[in-house]
């Protein structure tokens, strides 16, 4: 049990679980589950509460119960003791300041010291001027057919995505994307239909555009895993393998996966060795408040969920992960406050604990959100040192009906903070004409792209 | 060919806003203003309040209940997705049972203009079709999810619900209709366990009559084999294709 007073009302916590809820920021996921504060002083109680906790006490406890949960279990198997032994006896509160002034090589020392849970922990109590700076001081980089994550770099991932999964269509969207400098992250398509077939037709094709135009990127499916794997073993040009993932076993069974299929998968697209300069293969998308959304949080509140989910992302040393912070709606997170929040906790949790972190900046038109408030997260994870951003056509995804950052937004970002693209990606564009030395856009290259694809694009 | 004519027949092989040009690293003026339209018509389409006496009115001859969820304002309605799915207090006493065949229920959801433009004359389309069966009133719900047919369903004791509900407005359409159907409702039905037929409204989505054979399929097929859901999802016959999306430009 804990307790601390605020004015004069005592304010008392059964346990790690009910402290941790508490001291999140008000979010609607929480309260919809019923784990939140129930008043704003209560929430500073939880802070001030969970500020004194020592971290041997929240790494003792698990949230999510070992004997029935495979994401609890490998988070024990990664937890570095030896690394953790030093801190053990620090607070949560101290953590925060210890974070605030650590150097680069400090932080990545930190990735399997501290768990999940922890992270969460210390995230709660700070601001999101904090979540900047701690962010911005680690750097994570993966490499596959270019290298993600250097100083300075800030990646989009490419995502062409079309109502009818139409060829053309995806074509004329891809080259949009190159011709405005996106797409080094990676091409990454989300299908309309999850049968193989047509997964490895839109692979075959993204294989063609990657040849023809000799770029340095690579491309992605973001099919079920298991529709990649049917693919891989019908010979179809897989560079990545793409799952989403959440932060407990059973959420984890509501997408259809597991740890052994998540090794299975790895193991097979790392044996295709297509990457040229790294050899991540695996390409991961979590976002708050999926458990809940699939009863599968155990009373535990979202962000922490979250943070568990990063664990699983680690095993498996992906090249991109990114959560899809506004795309499950108000129910979860309900408005741009809400989401920026969201948006920087997730950003900084997977980058303490070692994640090549992006971000899909989005709002679906039931929230309480607009283009000014995805704004504001751009520049907020511009300054974080975001890995990786999205890039869809005008914001406007017609396929999953929502929105997300646009080429020009990706654009915008770079420009203003000085970030360019990925080096090798950089190489191309800057030797395809497709930069002039200000970092616009050359739309008139467009008929160049156009020829060197052919008949894909025509 | 110029680079506009390029552009142009770029754009012609997707809706997606593609070729927008750029002033600076920014939008052009028209296309950034042509965006916040769309989002503008969403936002309103979500926010909207479904005239439900007047919906009543136009199912002319047809006797109709009107009903409301546990949500009692849109923003409860938006947060609390387990409110939207429980008939308030008054409305559940208000349900008479009928043992029918069929119960329609048209649903804001969350587009209130989808039901607003494409629920009578869907019934309409429907009206043929039905003939045969024994019907509920046309139960009218605001502030309502997907699963409060479940409820509505129960009071009722359907054998089956069909329901017509505002799907969430996306840029390029605020006013999409969806259509649930749901055999043996009853609070806690799970959302496999019913069909969905998606994106009905005229001209630029599923026409009426496209939907309501798909609708009647459904029907029969649930009635045979006293179940809806996954099981008969497969054998859904394949419809004519949505009339493709206008190209941003005109939207």
């Amino acid at each position: 049990m804990f307790a601390h007073s605020v004015g004069a009302t005592r304010y008392v916590f059964s346990d790690l679980k009910e402290v941790l809820a508490k001291a999140s920021p008000q979010r609607s996921g929480d309260e919809l589950a019923g784990v939140a504060a129930t008043s704003a002083a209560e929430r500073v109680a939880a802070r001030h509460v969970l500020a004194d906790l020592p971290l041997r006490t929240i790494a003792a406890e698990s949230v999510v119960p070992h004997e029935e949960d495979e994401v609890t279990r490998l988070i024990a198997t990664q937890h570095d003791e030896d690394a953790f032994a030093p801190l053990a006896s620090q607070t949560v509160g101290e953590l925060r300041e210890y974070l605030l002034a650590a150097s680069s090589a400090e932080l990545e020392r930190l990735a399997y010291a501290l768990t999940p849970e922890i992270v969460a922990a210390v995230s709660k109590i700070m601001r999101n001027q904090d979540l900047v700076a701690v962010a911005a001081m680690r750097r994570v980089e993966t490499s596959f057919r270019n290298r993600l994550g250097g100083e300075k770099v800030l990646a989009v991932r490419l995502q062409p995505n079309h109502p009818t999964d139409d060829p053309k269509g995806v074509a004329a969207s891809v080259l949009d994307g190159l011709c405005m400098g996106c797409g080094d992250a990676v091409i990454g398509i989300n299908p309309v239909s999850d049968d193989v077939g047509s997964t490895c037709s839109l692979l075959y094709m993204l294989d063609e555009v990657h040849t023809r135009l000799e770029l340095p990127t690579q491309s992605c499916v973001l099919a079920h895993i298991t529709t990649t794997m049917a693919a891989i073993e019908r010979g179809a040009p897989v560079d990545l393998a793409f799952q989403s993932i959440g932060g407990t076993e059973a959420v984890n069974r509501s997408f259809g996966i597991d740890l052994a299929l998540l090794k299975e998968a790895h193991e097979a697209t790392s044996a295709l060795k297509r990457g040229t300069v790294g050899d991540n293969v695996m390409y991961f998308e979590t976002g708050q408040g999926s458990a809940l959304s699939a009863d599968a949080h155990h009373g535990v509140d979202q962000q922490t969920i979250e943070a568990r989910a990063y664990a699983v992302a680690r095993a498996f040393r992906p090249l991109l992960v990114n959560s899809v912070v506004g795309f499950i709606g108000p129910e979860y997170l309900y408005d741009g406050k809400q989401i920026a929040r969201a948006a920087l906790e997730d950003h900084f949790c997977g980058k303490i604990l070692g994640l090549p972190m992006g971000m899909d900046i989005c709002y679906t038109n039931h929230a309480e959100a607009d283009q000014d408030d995805m704004d504001a997260i751009l520049m907020m994870l511009g300054l974080a040192g975001v890995n990786f951003i999205m890039g869809v056509p005008g914001s406007d995804d017609v396929m999953l009906n929502y929105q997300s950052t646009s080429f020009h937004d990706a654009l915008f970002v770079r420009r203003q903070l000085g970030l360019s693209a990925a080096p090798e990606f950089q190489d191309w564009l800057e030797g395809s004409g497709l930069r002039d030395l200000g970092g616009l856009p050359k739309l008139e290259r467009v008929g160049m792209l156009e020829h060197q694809l052919g008949d894909i694009a025509s | 060919m110029s680079e506009t004519d390029k552009w142009m027949r770029l754009r012609a092989a997707t809706p997606a806003r593609v070729g927008l040009g750029n002033a600076g690293t920014g939008l052009p003026t028209d296309a950034m203003l042509d965006f916040q339209a769309d989002h503008a018509c969403a936002r309103d389409a979500v926010h909207a309040t479904l005239d439900t006496q007047h919906l009543a009115d136009r199912l002319s001859r047809r006797p109709a209940a009107i009903v409301t969820s546990r949500a009692e304002d849109r923003q409860t309605y938006l947060r609390r997705p387990d409110l939207g799915r429980r008939l308030s207090e008054e409305s559940a006493k208000s349900l008479e049972q009928t043992d029918c065949d069929i119960a329609f229920v048209l649903a804001d959801g969350l587009s209130a203009l989808a039901v607003e433009r494409h629920a009578i004359p869907l019934l309409t389309a429907l009206g043929a079709i039905e003939a045969g069966y024994s019907e509920a009133p046309v139960v009218i719900a605001t502030q309502a999810r997907v699963a409060l047919g479940d409820d509505i369903g129960e009071r009722l004791r359907a054998r089956l619900i069909v329901m017509l509900i505002g799907e969430r407005p996306g840029l390029s359409s605020s006013d999409s209709l969806g259509i649930y159907t749901t055999w043996h409702p009853h609070v806690g039905r799970r959302d496999h366990e019913r069909n969905c037929i998606s994106n009905v409204r005229e001209p630029d989505g599923l026409a009426y009559p496209v939907a309501a054979t798909q609708i009647d399929w459904l029907v029969k097929e649930a009635r045979r084999l006293s179940c809806t859901g996954v099981s008969l999802k497969m054998d859904l016959p394949v419809a004519e294709k949505p009339s493709s999306l206008p190209a941003p430009e005109n939207r």
